[in-house]
C-alpha cells in the first residue's frame, strides 16, 4: 500500500480494559502461569503485597492488542519487536477489578527502513504501569 | 540463596516440542482481550495469507516459560521462583506464531549482575520451528531478590 506514512505524535489507537479476577483466572489457564498471587488474597498478603495483582504478561499482552488491530488494517505491515518494563503492579479489586487504559502514539518513523515505533502509555488507577512500552512495526514493501 | 554466578553465559538444552493448537490460540487470544479475526477465525487468517490462526504477539511467553522452568529446576541455579520479579520483557519476531507450529525454546543466560542485594538476570529464549528456523526471540530480565 502506498498510504501516507504515520507521523510522529499520531495517536494510532486507544482502548480500555477492565481486568477482573475472572480475567486473571482465564489468563492463568491460557498461559500456564498459576502463581497464586494472581488469584488468592491470602497468598498475596503472605508475601507482603497489598492484594491480588494482574500478571504482568496479561497487562503486556492486552496493551498491544489495539496496535495489532491497527497493524492488521495495513496490508503487508507486521510487528517486528515489542518490549516493556514492568514498573508498577496492577492491583485487581475483588469486585471492581482494575481499569487499564492504553494510548498508542507514533514515537518515531524510520522512512528508509519502513519501521514505525509506536509508544504505549499504559495506566491503571492513574499511574503508569508499563515503562518504555514500545512496538516496532514494519510497514512492509 | 544467592544466584550462582556461573550461570552467566550458560545455554540450556532445548525444551520439548510444543505443538501450537488452534483452540489454544483462541483461548490465549480471548485471555488477552484480542479482537483480531486472525486469532479467532481460520477463514480470516487464511484470507490474510496465513496457514492457520495467528497467535497474539505475547503467546511466545508460553514457550519461554517452559525454558525458564528448565533454568529454575536446575539444582545449580541457586534461586527459587518465589524470589523472582519480572523486570522487563521483549520479543523480537521473524514471523508470527501460527496454529500448527511445533516450537522449541533454547534459553541462554546473557547477563547476570548484582544491584543492591538483588541479582538481575537477563535470558534470551530462541524459539525455533520444526525446520529449525527462528520464529521469535523472547528476552526476559528477572530481578532475583536477595534473602534480606
Amino acid at each position: 500500500m502506498s498510504a501516507a506514512l504515520p507521523a510522529v505524535g499520531d495517536v494510532v489507537a486507544e482502548r480500555e480494559f477492565r481486568i477482573t479476577r475472572d480475567a486473571l483466572v482465564r489468563y492463568a489457564g491460557a498461559s500456564g502461569d498459576f502463581n497464586a498471587i494472581h488469584y488468592r488474597d491470602d497468598v498475596a498478603a503472605a508475601v507482603g503485597l497489598p492484594g491480588v495483582l494482574a500478571h504482568g504478561m496479561l497487562t503486556m499482552g492486552a496493551a498491544v492488542q489495539p496496535v495489532v488491530d491497527w497493524v492488521e488494517r495495513m496490508p503487508g505491515a507486521k510487528i517486528v519487536e515489542y518490549g516493556v518494563r514492568f514498573v508498577r503492579p496492577v492491583l485487581v479489586h475483588p469486585t471492581d477489578g482494575a481499569l487499564v487504559t492504553v494510548r498508542a502514539t507514533v514515537g518515531a518513523v524510520d522512512e528508509s527502513l519502513g519501521i514505525v515505533r509506536v509508544d504505549l502509555a499504559v495506566t491503571a488507577a492513574g499511574a503508569t504501569v508499563l515503562g518504555k512500552a514500545q512496538v516496532r512495526v514494519s510497514l512492509g514493501s | 540463596m544467592p544466584v550462582n554466578p556461573d550461570l552467566a553465559g550458560r545455554t540450556f538444552p532445548p525444551t520439548a516440542p510444543y505443538l501450537v493448537g488452534r483452540e489454544k490460540v483462541r483461548e490465549f487470544a480471548r485471555a488477552v482481550f484480542s479482537e483480531s479475526p486472525l486469532s479467532l477465525d481460520v477463514a480470516a487468517a487464511r484470507a490474510a495469507g496465513y496457514p492457520d490462526l495467528v497467535a497474539p504477539p505475547t503467546f511466545a511467553v508460553v514457550i519461554q516459560q517452559a525454558s525458564l522452568d528448565g533454568l529454575l529446576a536446575d539444582p545449580d541455579a541457586g534461586f527459587a521462583i518465589e524470589q523472582v520479579v519480572h523486570g522487563e520483557q521483549r520479543f523480537a519476531y521473524t514471523r508470527p506464531i501460527v496454529a500448527g507450529d511445533e516450537l522449541r525454546g533454547t534459553l541462554s543466560v546473557t547477563s547476570l549482575r548484582s544491584a543492591g542485594g538483588h541479582s538481575m538476570l537477563t535470558a534470551d529464549t530462541v524459539i525455533t520451528d520444526a525446520d529449525g528456523e527462528t520464529v521469535v526471540v523472547a528476552t526476559s530480565t528477572l530481578v532475583v531478590r536477595g534473602e534480606e
